[in-house]
């Protein structure tokens, strides 16, 4: 008898032990693709908050006699707001109080089970965060996966940067993301160490930065800086091998867009490209820039480079703020923000980098109210407040870009860091000035390419020929459309 | 009465204890490997997919950043297997013998990088390959007065890196099954070569070495996967799956650049097809040139 006990025992052992094993497998794979946020412009803000441990975060916020409503994301902070959100809609609408479930998942576990939940039609969430470079996956589903937008942020809209808003549209034209920011790109400027070089005051050092209106104003301060230095191992900026923000600011101040929409097809070869492409072949020759140590700025050698002073300018979307706080805390008050350069007069002068747009899924019992509450979090005054002191984003609603006690809160710790307000930067751009580069299908495909070859051929070695480079570019994206 | 019979039954015990392995094993392994097989004959849609034949192949065929993909993993796969079997050996023999003081500390230090997360350790090895001057290998070349050099930016360096990651941390892992191996071994054999007048080398060379032939084939057979199969410590590296001119790019990793960063799982699944074949072709050419298959005489 006692031996039968022993052999099933042991046999259960083993079989519990056989699939504890299997379970844990898929752990180092998940941890890794967590901290592909990092990766240039995919998912930013997931970067250092996505869990890397194994188990999933779980919180429920609101009220627990609400509806009940399921919530994905892959930053923790992402959803504590939408805890905070249902709060404060709980008090306003106590006639139909909501209850949240907000699960924290690893980026690429997060994508792949909510595009297996959608495909198999069972199995999503209410509400899910998509990063901007998974959204083209999602949205090929149009309204037979997501609940369509257009009604429910239909009373934001007239405020509502356009740009950031058509990122998130289907091919049929409806919105099916809500965004958490703008992402604008802008110029930072470090005035400290261009003050001391120039020996100016800080007030006509910024004065000279806000004359820079197009990029041969800012060759010309840059050169003027570099001549009073007289440090040729010191550049007024860096340029980017493993990035493409220089590349869509270009196109977005000629209006171009390489990924040709939805439509299609895809053409690399565009004179805006070819522009930025020759100038910054000619900056590395005269020693204007460098190329931004291990490809782009937001790795930890580009902080290091930005913190010994190796540059002095460079552009990046606004939320490349959080790095100055969180790693270049010595920065405080040296940095100033403002407009990018452009290359004709009148030109757009910014571009939306970046993103999460969060959707409401076709499989919800709720779909209403979860577009209502999901617009109402993200595009209304409480939900943009909410998203500036917690996200610390530039909010898309450009009624609180002009709010005095918004946008100019002392308290606010990007307000305290930077010489000037970094909401003042974004009305100085106008909401009508940021473009728009199209995240669709073809899109990994040209970003991918550029990043590995075309940059690394054109930038390292300066007298390769630009033609060329995005001949091969285009004849690499051809192959996949 | 039966259920008694069942239990004790000797032919049945034995498939009552490996059913949960079977169990796993056709669950996880088998079904998803004949669905990825499958799936390689299919463009695989949001709404609904469709067969187009070989299509995914023969595109494969043309693919030269796939062949690129293919070269890293073979090169890969080629210094690992030539430096992780023949130095963990011979670190095992030394553990073994009486010339190492202090063993318990040296496994250990040797044993420990196995256990680190490839996410942390591949950052920390990025950090110290970066072309930045601070880097720990900057350090140490302009220590020479060889100025700076942008490791992770060409080809032999960034291999370079990688095989400096994976000797840091396999190289315990293969000296504890050679360990294993050398414990295995009959001490009486020594012994009689002793008897016999042979010196250390001929030990090594005539005993140790034919008879640890079982776990060199093992860690060969194993080493071959890995090396193919290799793709965190490169996606760690440098920082995402795309490395200058796909100098970091493994099989693996650009599986996973079309099946999750494209969402063309077809054509990833043709490619995890096309790396499952490579691998057992190479396995299974080794495994019969060694003469695991030939029946024990």
């Amino acid at each position: 008898m006692r031996k039968k006990i022993v052999s099933i025992l042991l046999t259960t052992v083993m079989a519990a032990g056989v699939l504890a094993a299997c379970g844990k497998s898929s752990a180092p794979a998940a941890e890794g693709v967590a901290a592909e946020g990092g990766a240039e412009e995919a998912a930013e803000e997931a970067a250092e908050e996505a869990p890397a441990e194994e188990e999933i975060p779980t919180s429920t916020f609101g009220d627990a006699n609400g509806t009940h409503l399921e919530m994905w994301t892959f930053v923790e902070l992402h959803g504590q707001h939408y805890g905070k959100m249902a709060e404060i809609w709980n008090e306003q609408n106590p006639d139909r109080p909501i209850e949240i479930t907000c699960t924290t998942y690893p980026y690429g576990d997060m994508h792949t089970k909510l595009l297996t939940s959608l495909e198999a039609g069972t199995g999503a969430p209410d509400i899910c965060d998509v990063e901007v470079g998974q959204f083209p996956n999602v949205v090929a589903g149009l309204d037979t996966w997501l609940v369509p937008l257009d009604d429910a942020s239909a009373e934001y809209m007239p405020t509502m940067v356009p740009a950031r808003m058509q990122t998130y549209q289907g091919e049929d034209g409806h919105y099916y993301g809500a965004p958490y920011h703008v992402g604008a790109t802008a110029m930072f400027y470090n005035v400290a160490a261009m003050s001391e070089a120039l020996g100016l005051s800080q007030e006509d050092t910024i004065a000279k930065i806000d004359g820079v209106v197009t990029w041969d104003d800012y060759t010309a301060l840059g050169q003027e800086y570099l001549a009073a230095l007289g440090d040729d191992t010191k550049f007024f900026t860096s340029v980017d091998t493993g990035g493409t923000d220089w590349l869509w600011l270009a196109m977005a101040e000629y209006g171009d867009d390489w990924t040709g929409g939805f439509e299609g097809p895809a053409n690399c070869q565009l004179d805006s490209v070819k522009n930025m492409l020759t100038m910054q072949q000619g900056w590395l020759k005269d020693g204007f820039a460098m190329i931004s140590p291990d490809g782009h700025v937001d790795l930890e050698a580009g902080f290091q480079n930005i913190m010994d002073r190796n540059i002095v300018s460079f552009p990046k979307a606004l939320w490349y703020m959080s790095r100055f706080t969180n790693y270049m805390p010595e920065e405080k008050g040296n940095w100033y923000i403002a407009k990018c350069p452009v290359f004709e007069e009148g030109q757009k002068c910014s571009v939306g980098i970046g993103g999460t747009g969060t959707v409401v899924t076709q499989q919800s019992e709720n779909k209403d109210l979860a577009a209502e509450f999901l617009c109402w979090a993200k595009m209304s005054d409480e939900g943009e407040q909410n998203i500036w002191d917690t996200l610390g984003f530039d909010v898309c609603n450009t009624a609180q870009w002009g709010d005095d006690a918004f946008a100019h809160d002392d308290n606010n710790q990007f307000n305290q860091f930077f010489i000037n307000y970094p909401y003042d930067v974004l009305n100085e751009i106008g909401m009508n000035n940021i473009g728009k580069i199209s995240v669709v299908a073809i899109s990994p495909t040209i970003n991918e390419y550029v990043c590995t070859t075309t940059l690394n051929e054109v930038l390292e070695d300066p007298d390769y020929s630009i033609d060329d480079a995005l001949q091969e570019l285009q004849d690499a994206v051809d192959m996949e459309q | 009465m039966k259920s008694k019979n069942f239990l004790y039954s000797q032919k049945v015990a034995p498939y009552v204890f490996v059913l949960p392995f079977i169990l796993s094993f056709v669950v996880f392994w088998i079904y998803p490997l004949i669905t990825a097989f499958t799936m390689s004959f299919q463009d695989i849609g949001a709404i609904k997919s469709e067969w187009i034949g070989f299509a995914n192949y023969t595109k494969l065929l043309k693919d030269k950043v796939f062949l690129i993909a293919v070269s890293n993993s073979a090169k890969y796969m080629f210094f690992t297997l030539v430096l992780l079997i023949p130095f963990p050996m011979l670190f095992a023999v030394l553990m073994d013998s009486n010339i190492v003081k202090a063993k318990g500390v040296w496994k250990a230090i040797l044993y420990m990088p196995a256990l680190t997360s490839v996410v942390i350790s591949g950052t920390l090895f990025r950090l110290m390959f970066t072309e930045y001057k601070t880097g720990q290998m900057n350090l140490i070349t302009q220590a020479l007065g060889l100025g700076t050099y942008k490791w992770l930016k060409n080809g032999w360096s960034g291999m370079l890196a990688l095989l400096v990651l994976a000797c840091w941390r396999w190289t315990g892992v293969n000296m504890l099954y050679f360990l294993s191996g050398l414990k295995a071994i009959d001490t009486s054999l020594y012994e009689a070569a002793d008897i016999d007048g042979a010196d250390a080398k001929q030990k090594f060379w005539y005993v140790t070495l034919p008879l640890m032939k079982p776990t060199t084939i093992y860690v060969l057979t194993i080493s071959v996967y890995a090396g193919l199969s290799m793709f965190l410590e490169s996606f760690m590296l440098w920082a995402g799956n795309s490395s200058p001119n796909n100098i970091g790019l493994t099989i693996v990793g650009y599986l996973y650049k079309r099946g999750i960063e494209k969402n063309n799982m077809g054509y990833a699944c043709a490619v995890g097809v096309v790396l499952l074949i490579v691998a057992l072709i190479i396995n299974f050419t080794q495994l019969i040139l060694n003469g695991t298959f030939k029946k024990e005489e």
